[in-house]
């Protein structure tokens, strides 16, 4: 009799590498984001299943609701000539295939040893919520990789905004730098000349 | 019972997977990064099984940060790819060859 939480792994995991197969294969850009939509939303729950409920809800909020939908906005907005992209796309299959087997083989050679048959130790404290233990943990031990990772993230902000900012070259908008060097003898010129007396005469005259 | 083994083999199927779509899509910028997306996911679904098999937090918190530097690189990733599309109006990986000298 198959345990129902074994029973939701593999479910979860046959839908997680069905949609992983999709990503890779699938014809159309936006087909293959919303796969990994899937994907992602699969491995949530998997985490869910490893009791780490803090990282999966974090993986749906920032990769589901910030990264694929940047994702499906530059795939939406760029237009793609999917022909020339696909082309000769099987080509590579038999090498990729060789070394994915011989990549895949590997790797269960190694997971399916001794040391890696672990069970369980002992249920972590049945009062301590995985979030708080991840918050203790991130604010004392971990403070410092913590401050450079929001380093990382400002510094990602401010690339991608300066990468992709154009300026219009119709634009009338002013320079405050310049505008504050700007000097009197810039601006103001002062010009010798005579008054001329008649002139002003008359139209003192009109106004009366 | 599931064990940590299948948890592993599980992620090592979606690495695989990756590396993969990275030889099939090599013209495909596009879809390159969402390979390396999904093979940072293979290594944070490692993490997590050993987190919760060893019992240490330290895991999780690997995988918080690996989650912040795989946004930052997505998000700078795809600016470039603009860019590119930009000004090349193609995002071929045929087409980027202007460094070649």
């Amino acid at each position: 009799m198959i345990e129902f939480k074994d029973f939701v792994f593999f479910l979860l995991s046959f839908v997680l590498i069905a949609s992983g197969l999709s990503v890779i294969t699938s014809r159309n850009p936006v087909t293959a984001a919303l796969s990994l939509v899937l994907a992602f939303f699969n491995a949530a729950g998997i985490w869910l299943l490893l009791q780490a409920e803090f990282l999966a809800i974090a993986l749906v909020l920032v990769y589901v609701g910030a990264v694929m939908v940047l994702f499906l906005f530059v795939v939406m907005m760029l237009d793609i000539n999917l022909d020339k992209l696909r082309e000769g796309f099987w080509d590579y299959l038999p090498m990729a295939g060789f070394i994915g087997i011989l990549m895949m083989v590997e790797m269960v050679m190694v997971f399916k040893t001794k040391q890696f048959n672990l069970s369980p130790l002992a249920e972590a404290l049945p009062n301590s919520s995985n979030t708080e233990l991840i918050g203790i943990t991130l604010y004392s031990d971990y403070v410092l990789p913590f401050e450079l990772a929001s380093v990382v993230l400002l510094i990602a902000i401010v690339s991608a905004i300066a990468l992709t900012l154009r300026d219009r070259k119709d634009s009338k908008k002013t320079n405050p730098a310049d505008q504050i060097a700007v000097k009197r003898k810039d601006r103001v010129r002062l010009v010798q000349m005579k008054s001329e007396e008649k002139y002003v005469k008359s139209k003192a005259k009109e106004r009366i | 019972m599931i064990g940590l083994s299948h948890y592993l083999i599980l992620a090592a199927i979606l690495f695989t997977i990756s590396v993969v779509g990275i030889f099939l899509n090599r013209k495909n910028i596009i879809i390159l990064l969402m390979s390396i997306e999904l093979m940072l996911l293979a290594v944070n679904i490692n993490f997590i099984a050993f987190s919760h098999y060893l019992n240490d937090i330290a895991g999780q918190i690997f995988v918080f940060f690996i989650l912040t530097v795989a946004a930052a690189e997505s998000a700078i990733g795809l600016a470039i790819i603009v860019l590119i599309f930009r000004n090349t109006r193609s995002i071929n990986v045929d087409d980027l060859n202007r460094l070649n000298g």
